[in-house]
């Protein structure tokens, strides 16, 4: 198929961006998006064009690293999946692609559709841990039974790939789903209970302090969430808060 | 030099806690003037990055993604072994041992695999307390299920992303540790060399990939948490930035590599579709509980299959040859994945492919399905259940068991495998070889020590599966954390180490030259382009089954291939900012050298054994044929300057407690 993509090329943080024109043929419906640039860039490079440059790993949908704002939508059309997860039999000869990273203020571009996430990896430094130390003689692991609905919760909200949609996807450019999934996580196993309330109060401190937007409960970020994290992550989240910051010692 | 591989004296079970004991402790203020360096952050990087802080070294961390919890840890699937026995089947510590040992074709240490086996349950424990939510049963105990090669169940799993669960797990306690200051991390940077100062691991040159700086890091022991080298295949099941560099280098500077073509080649993959395709995806073993594998039995359904004529689910049960049932009874569709991968590639040379290309079989839940079906039907009452009603139940119960499997095998496939069965190949998967380390894990230079795939330790010729994910915790949670001791316990005086000494300069000079040779080259062709052929040359001489000629030939054509590749590549752009061609070009060079060192090791090892398959030592029914009379030790390769010249030193394994057997799964 042929198709004419529209690609943000910004050569630096600094540098001003903008959309430049490529058109490509000879694409095959059986690829990946990101075998689609892999193809395009392979031609760019014999051109004498510096290749375009985005962020990508495991290809198959867990790392979180690859991103791109595809025709509008974070990880383009098609839900519940990721960027290297799109294939190109979802798109038709003759289609104009529009190619941009996932912008957010605390997402700053380092060049073309790469970004800087870092500010996912503070949030959870904050308090997105459980405090045992390796030793090798914690409690055996079936000690501690957990009802499987609360496992299998937990489990869910721990899917998170931390890739960043959602704040892509936010008009408020709010971390809440994402902050909520590990939140949740831990409120909801017996392991979590002892940091609960610092957890809650640290993490949406930090992500206050990266410059994330608030939730207005538009359901943008569950909706374009590829693990499909669920919005009761976040009303979870602002109960534990509540709680922790009435009772909370501190 | 000769290899020294440490082995603790005493009973087979006794050797890891006597040795623990008596590795020298360093004391708690000695610790803080004590630096180390861990490169990579998979399950076996940053658990150890994690441990040793909480310990009291300094430690730093690199990665070369943008943050730790996206190394490629993340996508194991199936599950974690452990000898936990929760089910009551009979497991034990023993039991875990014996049948890695055998799974590995007995090419693995005695001594390694039982510590493994040893540690397994604390790993579970450990990860449980960290919040790893696992799955559980009705009663909310953790459940378990079984895999290839074995006849207990010790697996414990989270759906189909139990890797993910478990490196999240380390990423936080990772992160606990970078919050308090202990770890300093270095994301999206990538190690260059290894500086070796006195003979000693001293620290690393690293590349900040988002400015192009080169930067000087010192310490006093350097722990390589790299992985495997799978992407040599450039196909594989490995993630894009997956690369040899750190352990190719360490390598260069006196690390022999062990068993470098000990290859798994994973036997459920999606099947190549096309020339653009970058990478292949696994569909997990544990699907191979539940799924029955087959090709039709006639040619003819197979040649009408493959035009398009016929479907899959109208070929009738008799004219079906569920293969791993009719050759292996005792273990049917759960043998270990070599033999999977072999028994698949033999029925499609054959001509019983089901896909276009012709390397494809089925693999059918059919089955599955109904069965479970039948049973949930039992359990809600359901009297006179339809085809349908009970299809629908069991379809249920299959989703709730592997239903992200489905999902991704659908995105890719745009096939439904609820309605018809998979289609799969084998595709590389892991690599058992790696970097030569003894008992405390150290390689063959001071200081420098390799863990989880990085190192050849523990899983032999051919690795069981769920335990690469047990190998990489166990190495970074429960083992190096206490055998570093024994190198680090002779540091405690020596201060920190100076990264302005003539050794950091020759290293930073040498990369420096490495990297400006490619941005002035002006070759013509790019580096993905020298990467396929590197590929191709892997996968057709080296891959599933290797014979003389063919692996003469493929040392020839790599080493051509090298030159070929200095003189004509192109890279685009500068070495000063980000250029991700530039650190392809860097990890391609060396994954040339590696390829042709497998090739060297491939062809001088003249038997059969896991995942080395030499056609010239096979049985009459095409079964590998082992010979443990001239092949039972470690190829350990000293570099010389050209890889297929490598010097070889070998580890004599002797087994005192496993009686060395056909391995049969009959």
């Amino acid at each position: 198929m042929d198709l004419t993509l529209k690609i943000w090329r910004q050569a630096g943080p600094e540098a001003k961006g903008e959309m430049k024109t490529y058109p490509i043929s000879g694409v095959e419906e059986d690829m990946s998006f990101l075998e689609m640039l892999d193809f395009l860039n392979e031609q760019l490079i014999e051109q004498g064009i510096e290749p375009v440059v985005f962020d990508h790993d495991c290809r198959e949908g867990i790392c979180g690293m690859c991103s791109l704002f595809i025709n509008g939508e974070a990880h383009g059309p098609g839900r519940k999946i990721t960027t290297c997860q799109l294939h190109m039999r979802e798109f038709k000869s003759g289609d104009t692609i529009y190619i941009e990273p996932f912008r957010a203020k605390a997402f700053p571009i380092i060049k073309d559709l790469m970004v800087d996430r870092s500010a996912f990896d503070r949030i959870q430094r904050a308090g997105g841990f459980i405090s045992v130390n390796t030793s090798g003689n914690t409690i055996d692991a079936n000690a501690i039974p957990v009802p499987k609905e609360n496992a299998d919760k937990a489990f869910d909200a721990a899917t998170c790939i931390g890739c960043g949609a959602c704040v892509a996807t936010c008009k408020n450019s709010s971390a809440m789903l994402f902050a909520s999934a590990k939140i949740s996580q831990f409120s909801l196993l017996p392991q979590g209970q002892p940091e609960a309330k610092e957890r809650v109060l640290n993490m949406v401190h930090q992500m206050d302090l990266e410059g994330f937007g608030n939730c207005t409960n538009t359901g943008a970020c569950e909706v374009e969430c590829p693990k499909g994290i669920s919005l009761e992550n976040i009303a979870r989240m602002n109960r534990d808060y509540l709680f922790a910051s009435l009772s909370s010692n501190k | 030099m000769a290899l020294d591989s440490k082995i603790p004296a005493g009973p087979l079970g006794e050797k890891w806690t006597k040795h623990k004991g008596e590795i020298p402790l360093v004391s708690p203020a000695n610790k803080r003037l004590i630096d180390v360096i861990v490169v990579g952050t998979g399950l076996a990087g940053s658990s150890a990055a994690a441990s040793l802080a909480e310990m009291g070294y300094n430690v730093k961390a690199f990665c070369f993604q943008d943050s730790p919890r996206r190394a490629h840890s993340i996508a194991a699937q199936g599950g974690i072994n452990a000898a936990k026995n929760y089910q009551n089947d009979g497991d034990s510590v023993y039991r875990l041992f014996y049948d890695t040992i055998k799974g590995g074709d007995y090419r693995s240490r005695e001594a390694n695999v039982h510590r493994l086996a040893e540690v397994s349950r604390n790993i579970i424990d450990q990860c449980v307390a960290q919040g790893v939510p696992f799955a559980r049963d009705y009663g909310g105990l953790l459940d378990n299920r079984s895999f290839g090669g074995v006849q207990v169940s010790r697996t414990f799993y989270a759906k189909g992303q139990t890797g993910q669960q478990l490196l999240l797990g380390a990423y936080s306690a990772l992160n606990r540790q970078i919050a308090k200051g202990r770890v300093k991390m270095y994301a999206r940077h990538e190690m260059q060399e290894l500086v070796v100062v006195d003979g000693k691991a001293r620290g690393i040159i690293a590349k900040n990939l988002v400015t192009g700086e080169f930067e000087r890091h010192s310490a006093h022991a350097v722990l390589l948490c790299t992985g495997g080298y799978g992407n040599v295949f450039f196909l594989s099941t490995n993630a894009m930035g997956s690369n040899v560099t750190a352990a190719w280098k360490a390598h260069r500077k006196g690390a022999y590599m062990a068993n470098p073509c000990f290859t798994q080649i994973h036997p459920t993959c999606i099947p190549v579709s096309g020339e653009n395709q970058s990478k292949l995806t696994l569909m997990s073993e544990s699907l191979r509980n539940d799924g029955r594998i087959w090709v039709p039995a006639k040619k003819e359904d197979a040649e009408a299959i493959r035009a398009g004529k016929l479907h899959p689910n109208d070929i009738a049960e008799e004219n079906r040859d569920y293969y791993l049932e009719r050759r292996y009874p005792a273990f049917g569709n759960l043998v270990p994945r070599d033999v999977a991968s072999r028994a698949a590639k033999e029925r499609c040379d054959a001509g019983y492919g089901v896909n276009k290309t012709g390397e494809a079989v089925y693999l059918d839940f059919a089955a599955a399905i109904m069965r479970y079906g039948e049973e949930e039907a039992h359990v809600k009452g359901v009297n006179n259940p339809s085809e349908a009603e009970i299809k629908a139940l069991g379809e249920r119960v299959v989703e709730a068991k592997y239903g992200n499997l489905f999902q991704m095998y659908e995105k890719i496939t745009a096939s439904n495998p609820y309605k018809e069965p998979m289609k799969i190949y084998p595709a590389v998967h892991y690599t058992m070889g790696g970097l030569w380390v003894d008992y405390n894990l150290m390689t063959t230079i001071p200081g420098c020590f390799a863990l989880g795939e990085a190192n050849f330790s523990d899983h032999g010729a051919n690795r069981l599966g769920a335990s690469a994910l047990m190998q990489g915790l166990a190495d970074g949670y429960f083992v190096a954390p206490y055998t570093v001791g024994e190198f680090l316990s002779k540091d405690i005086r020596t201060g920190k180490i100076s990264t302005d000494s003539p050794e950091f300069e020759a290293a930073e000079q040498a990369v420096r030259e490495r990297t400006e040779k490619f941005i002035n080259n002006n070759g013509t062709k790019t580096v993905d382009h020298f990467h396929k052929r590197l590929g191709k040359i892997m996968w057709n001489e080296v891959g599933m089954a290797r014979n003389e000629k063919g692996l003469k030939q493929a040392i020839a054509d790599i080493q051509a291939l090298r030159e070929e590749f200095y003189a004509d590549v192109r890279v685009l752009g500068s070495a000063n900012g980000m250029n991700p061609e530039l650190d392809k070009a860097g990890r391609v060079a060396d994954l040339i050298e590696l390829g042709e060192l497998m090739a060297k090791d491939a062809l001088e090892r003249n038997e059969s054994c896991g995942g080395h398959f030499r056609e010239e030592y096979q049985s009459e029914e095409g079964e590998a044929l082992r010979d443990d009379e001239n092949f039972a030790f470690v190829s350990a390769w000293e570099f010389t300057g050209v890889p297929a010249e490598a010097k070889l030193h070998k580890e004599e394994l002797t087994f005192e407690n496993v009686e060395l057997k056909t391995r049969s799964y009959k």
